[in-house]
This record gives C-alpha cells, sequence and structure tokens, in this order.
C-alpha cells in the first residue's frame, strides 16, 4: 500500500511507533560487516534460537534485531539489550544462553562481557557511558545501530522519511535549499563544496531532465563511513537524495556503489524497494505527484571512479575516466545534462537537515564547518572504528579520548587524514580543531574522513611509499603527469627505503610533486603529491637521514635497519627467540640472547614482543663496518 | 540502461550540430596582449593559434573531441575582475570568454609543460618529436628513470579516438596507469577493423607499424584484401574500409570503384571539356 497523503503518512508514523513500542525489551546484535566477519551472524542466530526455546519471540516479549555498524569494530561482535541499553563486546554463540537469563531476562548484567574502559579497567554497563560513544554527536549515522535496516518500518519508527514528509508538504523546492543554506551544510566527500550552491546551480540549469546522484564508491584505504550508513541505514541515503532531487527539479537518480560492498548492495536495492512500495520513491511520491526513482549502478573497483567525472562516465556505460570540468556537472553532467553528485554522508545528513531545522545543525561545528563528521578511525589506536563528531572536534580528543590513546602506549607519531590524497599530521599539531580548512592549512584534508594513526614504530618516507604505490595502481593512466609523474616518484620512493638514495633527490621529488599538482588532469593525480609534501614539511629529517645516510631513523625500512639485543636490558625471557621466523636469534631462557646478523631478515618481529625493550635498532650500514656481513 | 535509451541522450553522439553554425556570435579575448576575436564555443588553443601564438600540443587534433591528455598546452587565465588570481587550465578544452586574458608563457607554464616533457622523454627516450620538444624547452636529458624499454607511443590516444571517430572502435586504451597501452581487444586480430590506416595515420610519432601492397594489407595482426582501381589496377582502400563507408553516410558503393588519382584525371578532362566550350561560346559571341 502506498502513502498518498499527509494523513496517511502520519497514520504509518504511529503504526510504526506502536510496533516498536510494542518490541522495548529488544537485543540488538551488530551485523555491519567488522562484526559479520568476527561471527556476528551466528551470535544473531544464537539468539533467535534461544528466543525460540523459550517460547518463541512475541511470547516471551523479546525481540533481536540485526541491525549495522556500532562502531566500535576493535570489539566485536558488539550486542545491545534494550531497553536499558547494555553493551556486551566480543560476543559469543556459548554466551548467548548466559545474556538472555542474566541480562534480557533477568535485568541484570554480565560483567565478564562488559567494556573495560581502557583508562580505569572498570566495566561500563551502558552504551552512553562508554567512552567511545560518550563523546560523539550522530546525524548521519543517527539510527545505525539501532533500526533494522531491512525494515522500513523499523526506520520510519526511528523518524526516517520525516524529513522528506516535511519537505513535500509544507516547502516549496526554494525553502528546501535555503533550509540546507542555512544548516551550512558542505560536500562530505571531501572537498567540502556547499551543498546548497550546488543545488541552485542545477535548479537554475537549463533543461528538463536533470539527474540526482550519489557517491558510493568510497575507495581510500582504511575508509569505511560510507559503506556502514549504506549497510546500516540505506533510508537516510534515499530520504536525502529524494529531497535532493524534489529541491533541484530532478527525476532520476543513481547511487554508485562499489561492488566490492556486497552488503551494502543488498540492503540498498531492498530499501529502494521498499521505499517504493510504501510511496517513498516513483511516482507520486506521497500523494504530492513529484516523480523520482533511483537505480543502483555499481563500480568495478577502480579507485578514480570516485572523482565525480569519471563516476558519471561509468555510470554511462562508458570507460570511467575523468575530464577536464570547466564546466560544472550542474550544468553539464550525467549524460551531459544538469547533475547534482553528493556523497552518501551528505546524503544522510540532509534528511534531519529538513526534519530539525539548518539552524539546528549548523549549532554544531565551527565557523565556516558545521554540523558532524563521520570518520574511521584505524591504525594503531586502541579503539579502532567508526565515529561521528562535532566539527571542530581536536585531533587530541579523537585519538586519545574517543579513540582510548595508542596501542601499547607507544608515542603518538602522526595521524594521516583525507586518504591517498591527504597527508600527514604531526603530534605538534594535536590540538588542531578537526575541520575543513584547519585541515587543509596543516597539509592534509578532510577526504572522504579516514584517520590512520601511526606509532613511533612508522617511517614516514615508508607511509609515502605506500600511498603512492597505491596511487601508481589506481592511476588511470589518461594523462601524462599522474601516469609518468607517479611512476617516476614512485621509483624514486623505491630507491630511498632500499638505501639507493642520492643527493638532490629531494629537490627531484619537490620538482616533480609540483608539476604534477599543477599539471594533472584530475583530482587524483593532482592531490597525490599530497601525503609526499606533507610527510616532507613536518618529517624532513627521516628523507635527509634516507638520501644522506642511507639510515632509517624509525628503523622500519628493512634493508636500512639491523637490530640488536642490548645486554642490559634482556632478561632472557626467550620472546623474541620464539617469535623470529627465520631462526636467526639464539639463546637459553634466563640467558642472553644474541640476534645473528647473517640471518636476520631485520623483520621486526623480535622488536614489537620484547616486553622490555632490551632490542634496539641501528642503521644496517654500521654492519659493515663492524665487519659482518 | 538500453543502448536506445543511451543513444537518445544528448552527449552520446557527436557535438558536430554545434561546431558548424555560421551564425554564432563572437567574443573578444586578449592572449599575451594580443586582442583576438573567437567564437563562441571556441576553446582558447583555437583562438591563442589564431593569434599567431604557438602553443606546443601532443593530443590534439582538430578534427577530434578534445581529450586533455598530454598537458602541453597548458596556459594561465584571468579576467580583470579575478583581482589578479590566475587559473592554470589546459587550453585545448577551456572554451573562450568574453574578456578572458590569456596568459602562455608565465612561469608555471612552463614549469608545468618542463614537467610533462621531462616526463616524456623518460618513457621515450628515443623518440625524435619528444626529443625536439623537450630541447625547445631546454631539456637534453631525462632527469628521471629511463624507460628500459623505449617506446615510441605517448598514449595521446589519437588512434583510439579517430577509430571511436569513424564509427569503428577496433582498438582501445587498456589497462590503467603506467600498464596503460593501445590494444586490439584482448591483443587479437580486433575483428572490427577495417584496415583504413586512419590510427597509422594520425599517429604523431607513427609508431604504429602496417605493411600495405596493391594486393593486401595488414595492420593489428589482421590482413586485408585491397579493393583495386578498376582502371589502372593501383589499391588505395580495403574492402573492409569501402563496405564500412558505403553501408553508412550513404556514400554510393561506386564511390570506390575508382582511385583517386584516376578520379582526379577523370575531372580534370570535365574541367577541359566545359571550359573549352565556354571559350568556343565566348569566341562564337
Amino acid at each position: 500500500m502506498r502513502i498518498d497523503s499527509s494523513k496517511a503518512f502520519a497514520r504509518f508514523v504511529a503504526q510504526a511507533k506502536k510496533k516498536a513500542a510494542q518490541r522495548q525489551r529488544e537485543v540488538l546484535v551488530c551485523c555491519g560487516t567488522g562484526c559479520l566477519a568476527n561471527g556476528s551472524a551466528k551470535v544473531a542466530d544464537a539468539f533467535a534460537a534461544e528466543l525460540a526455546n523459550r517460547g518463541g519471540q512475541a511470547s516471551v516479549g523479546v525481540f533481536t534485531k540485526k541491525t549495522g555498524c556500532h562502531g566500535l569494530c576493535e570489539r566485536g561482535p558488539l550486542v545491545v539489550v534494550q531497553p536499558n541499553g547494555v553493551l556486551y563486546t566480543k560476543v559469543k554463540p556459548r554466551d548467548v544462553a548466559e545474556i538472555v537469563e542474566k541480562s534480557v531476562m533477568g535485568g541484570e548484567v554480565v560483567p565478564r562481557l562488559l567494556y573495560k574502559d581502557l583508562a580505569s579497567g572498570q566495566r561500563i554497563a551502558t552504551y552512553t557511558e562508554v567512552p567511545f560513544y560518550k563523546n560523539q554527536t550522530r546525524i548521519a549515522m543517527r539510527n545505525i545501530g539501532r533500526i533494522d535496516p531491512a525494515d522500513i518500518e523499523d526506520a520510519v519508527a526511528h523518524g526516517a522519511y520525516e524529513g522528506l514528509a516535511k519537505a513535500l508538504f509544507t516547502m516549496t523546492p526554494e525553502q528546501v535549499i535555503e533550509e540546507v543554506e542555512i544548516s551550512g551544510l558542505r560536500g562530505r566527500g571531501g572537498a567540502g563544496f556547499a551543498t546548497a550552491r550546488k543545488w541552485r546551480a542545477c535548479r537554475k540549469a537549463s533543461g528538463e531532465r536533470k539527474f540526482v546522484l550519489c557517491n558510493g564508491d568510497e575507495g581510500d584505504p582504511g575508509a569505511f563511513k560510507d559503506r556502514s550508513i549504506m549497510e546500516g541505514d540505506p533510508h537516510s541515503v534515499i530520504e536525502g537524495m529524494v529531497i535532493g532531487a524534489y529541491a533541484v527539479g530532478a527525476h532520476e537518480g543513481f547511487i554508485y556503489v562499489r561492488d566490492e560492498y556486497p552488503l551494502a548492495v543488498v540492503h540498498l536495492t531492498l530499501a529502494l524497494a521498499q521505499a517504493r512500495e510504501k510511496g517513498f520513491l516513483g511516482t507520486n511520491i506521497l500523494g504530492t505527484g513529484f516523480d523520482f526513482d533511483i537505480r543502483i549502478s555499481r563500480g568495478g573497483g577502480a579507485f578514480v571512479c570516485g572523482e565525480s567525472s569519471a563516476l558519471m562516465r561509468s555510470i554511462e556505460g562508458k570507460v570511467g575516466e575523468p575530464r577536464a570540468k570547466y564546466v560544472h556537472a550542474t550544468d553539464r553532467g550525467l549524460f551531459d545534462l544538469p547533475t547534482v553528485l553528493n556523497n552518501v554522508e551528505t546524503w544522510a545528513d540532509v534528511g534531519a537537515i529538513i526534519a530539525r531545522g539548518g539552524a539546528w545543525f549548523a549549532s554544531f561545528g565551527t565557523e565556516k564547518s558545521k554540523g558532524t563528521k563521520a570518520f574511521s578511525l584505524v591504525g594503531k589506536v586502541k579503539n579502532t572504528g567508526l565515529i561521528e563528531l562535532p566539527m571542530g572536534t581536536t585531533l587530541r580528543e579523537i585519538i586519545y579520548g574517543i579513540g582510548g590513546g595508542i596501542l601499547g602506549d607507544r608515542p603518538f607519531k602522526a595521524v594521516q587524514t583525507g586518504g591517498p590524497s591527504g597527508g600527514c599530521v604531526p603530534e605538534s599539531l594535536l590540538d588542531l580543531p578537526v575541520d575543513y580548512e584547519r585541515l587543509t592549512e596543516a597539509g592534509s584534508m578532510m577526504g572522504s574522513g579516514g584517520m590512520i594513526v601511526m606509532d613511533d614504530r612508522t617511517c614516514m618516507v615508508d607511509v609515502a611509499r605506500y600511498f603512492l604505490k597505491f596511487l601508481t595502481e589506481e592511476s588511470c593512466g589518461k594523462c601524462v603527469p599522474c601516469r609518468e609523474g607517479l611512476h617516476q616518484m614512485l621509483a624514486i620512493f623505491e630507491d630511498l627505503v632500499a638505501g639507493r638514495g642520492k643527493r638532490g633527490d629531494i629537490e627531484r621529488i619537490e620538482r616533480l610533486a609540483r608539476g604534477m599538482k599543477l599539471g594533472s588532469l584530475c583530482d587524483l593525480g593532482r592531490s597525490a603529491p599530497n601525503p609526499v609534501l606533507s610527510t616532507l614539511q613536518y618529517f624532513r629529517n627521516e628523507y635527509v637521514a634516507h638520501v644522506e645516510q642511507q639510515a632509517c631513523p624509525a628503523g622500519i625500512c628493512r634493508d636500512l635497519t639491523a637490530y640488536e639485543i642490548v645486554a642490559e636490558l634482556c632478561n632472557g625471557c626467550h620472546a623474541c627467540f620464539k617469535a623470529c621466523p627465520v631462526e636467526a636469534i639464539t639463546g637459553k631462557t634466563k640467558e642472553l640472547h644474541v640476534i645473528h646478523h647473517d640471518k636476520c631478515i631485520s623483520c621486526g618481529a623480535c622488536f614489537d614482543v620484547c616486553p622490555s625493550e632490551a632490542i634496539r635498532t641501528f642503521p644496517k650500514k654500521e654492519l659493515a663496518e663492524r665487519g659482518v656481513a | 540502461m538500453s543502448a536506445a535509451e543511451r543513444d537518445r541522450l544528448p552527449g552520446s553522439g557527436a557535438r558536430g550540430a554545434e561546431q558548424g553554425n555560421a551564425q554564432r556570435p563572437t567574443v573578444t579575448v586578449t592572449v599575451d596582449g594580443k586582442a583576438v576575436k573567437a567564437r563562441e564555443g571556441a576553446f582558447v588553443l583555437e583562438a591563442a593559434r589564431a593569434a599567431g601564438v604557438e602553443i606546443p600540443t601532443l593530443c590534439h587534433h582538430p578534427g577530434l573531441e578534445p581529450y586533455g591528455g598530454c598537458r602541453l598546452c597548458v596556459v594561465d587565465v584571468t579576467r580583470p575582475d579575478w583581482e589578479g588570481w590566475c587559473k592554470l587550465v589546459i587550453s585545448c578544452q577551456f572554451p573562450v570568454e568574453d574578456g578572458l586574458i590569456v596568459l602562455t608563457d608565465t612561469e608555471r607554464v612552463v614549469e608545468t609543460r618542463k614537467v610533462v616533457l621531462d616526463l616524456l622523454l623518460a618513457r621515450c627516450p628515443e623518440t625524435p618529436l619528444i626529443q625536439s620538444l623537450a630541447a625547445r624547452y631546454g631539456i637534453e636529458k631525462t632527469s628521471y628513470l629511463r624507460n628500459p624499454q623505449p617506446t615510441d607511443c605517448i598514449l595521446c590516444a589519437l588512434c583510439t579516438r579517430v577509430c571511436d571517430h569513424i564509427g569503428v572502435s577496433a582498438i582501445a586504451t587498456v589497462n590503467r596507469g603506467i600498464g596503460r597501452e593501445v590494444a586490439p581487444p584482448w591483443g587479437e586480430a580486433p575483428p572490427d577493423c577495417i584496415g583504413c590506416l586512419a590510427c597509422a595515420e594520425i599517429c604523431p610519432t607513427s609508431c604504429i607499424p602496417y605493411e600495405t601492397s596493391d594486393r593486401s594489407r595488414t595492420i593489428w595482426g589482421k590482413t586485408f584484401e585491397m579493393l583495386r582501381c578498376s582502371r589502372c589496377g593501383k589499391a588505395r582502400v580495403t574492402v573492409a574500409e569501402a563496405d564500412h563507408f558505403a553501408g553508412r553516410g550513404g556514400v554510393p558503393r561506386s564511390y570506390f570503384e575508382l582511385c583517386d588519382t584516376c578520379k582526379r584525371k577523370d575531372m580534370a578532362a570535365t574541367f577541359a571539356r566545359l571550359s573549352a566550350g565556354a571559350a568556343g561560346m565566348a569566341a562564337g559571341a
């Protein structure tokens, strides 16, 4: 049955909320990709089986729900028991009976499965008290983890399509754009272009046929916020797109999602069908006479297809390569027709902005960067996962407050933001408030919201080399500076990490980086030198050491680093002996151990396991001076 | 999306209709201090060349859609109301607009071209065209890693684009990044190729090999039967090429019966006859 009036919508919402209210006692099992990989599907099955054993969900008055990503992927599989919001971490199927008995039916908690606070060692019972969640503000991810993404009624019970109903029933398209303008929303794909300006330009563009597109081709290493939104709350994306289409006057839309996100494709497909069935999509939406439909276009895995012009070519069925953008996509985009392209997260914000008002959204964030931003926090940080915070939160709060600090309490070295197009921000800038402007000033960028935390066991030259390698493989090869430039840049870096650095390399790197920035066709090539330039800016001494002394100060680059055991610190625990993959360490328990350089492959395994920090690194070329090897 | 649906969309075909319009208004742009009139919708490169300003290009061809791959034609553009702000663009694809100021010789224009040529010289160290262009920018030897397997292909994609343009699409660029190359599907003799040699002839470095005689022609590993002139017996086109063009665009198959030389001879004879007749008429009057 399609909803065809505001009254019918209100009835549908009331009915959905009533049904949700009847399901007060609920077990939410995270079935995001991270938790699924840790076996959460079996946990969800175990809950269903346990409740069936007790007479069925309805008769015991307890319901299970498979939700999207809760964010604290590090501790998965995650289970939340409602109504009290008790959070259980690393739940195994064998724990399920106990959770049901004690926590769900008995109203107690199972202490051993509660989240253990990293600082105090205390067990924390509820979701909202865990520091990882306490310090977040969720707008784009408002319903992820709360709703069943495969059930539109559940989504509506939690506020989905409220913004759409408000826009269609009470606002003109121009008013919708004004509201988005008041919110200060800027593109969440990373470039930060004002969303309302883009929409207005497209609305004004001549032509009857226009398109609204969603960029779900999240390809940065370590980024997964768009995936989690599409998997965990596809309706937020659809709602935003329908509102956007209404604002610009488009009747056709595409969601471009990479095929490496199979669960996102499944949930989006399901959500589109349900939205169409209920009248939120298709012809005569909510009985207002407005027509708009969305199709899914699956990407084949080319990173460059996340670039807007390449993405449009790919949807057209052509080779996904970028082209010059001297004419805006809002005038000539997909099929050379006026087009609005926004990121998944941007679309997810729109529904909430219309429902709660632009001013509410603008009350979060900084002067020029309003609202909240989702980040994928990964790397050498204790709480890896998915987070959403007001713009302007400092890196320190993110890494130490929410992230819980560095793994093994090692010293922090840098955080890489913005993926391969971004840069590395050093310790001296830890108090930097994260927004578009500050990150750009620091030589990095917002990008798609990936944050890779790095500790002192990180060589910055090697980090830059890693991103260059990624981009060299992903450059489409259409233009000379990107294709040949990345190839040559990588060659220089391969030399640096192998001890073949030459004087003048740093200058060659800088000259090439500038040429690539100036000359490349699209932002892949233009921003490719960013990881290089930002590491050069903040860690130049490491480059100099690689070039002039053939040494890696961080002791990471294998060809430049040797390991030895400091006799005074070794207590003979034998851990290094066990860790060494090539039997290069000899020594008996409680006696001094020795690394044999002729066998050592400088993998660093011994260093990582040594509990007494008795292993030190030194430049490999000193070995020759000592007459070894 | 179905093929029929795609065909209805603008932009999927050539933009020919836009270009042939003689009634288009003109705009005035300034190129290196020289005022130039250009037709609206033209690109900066065309306007600059009309003004006699030299801009190097490798992937540009006036008969094909701009591509933007070689990046050699970069120029700075600005406007009086931009308050000194300049934008580095590629002239082959940046549309002219009234009042636009184009600077083709700024420091960063030269710097960008140098980096591009230095990189191309590393890729194609033995290619005369690249050597001479690089030399013009003061580069005799590449500062980067010299390609251990020198090639003449600069990946300008003129060959694949002209092949698309004539409606054949027998070859394409394949693979990504530094592994990119021009190739027929699966590297095998391309089933769609008509042996017209457009790819080989448009190639600025003449790096597409082929063999041709009055009997047969071989290119991309495919051998074609030649269509011989019914009068002199010389072969200019392949049978496949004649079939292709006779099948579309309303060219009659008979057009290919004579070679160009014989056609010209016929035409000269016709003109001679006509002018003799005209002279006779004038003398008689």
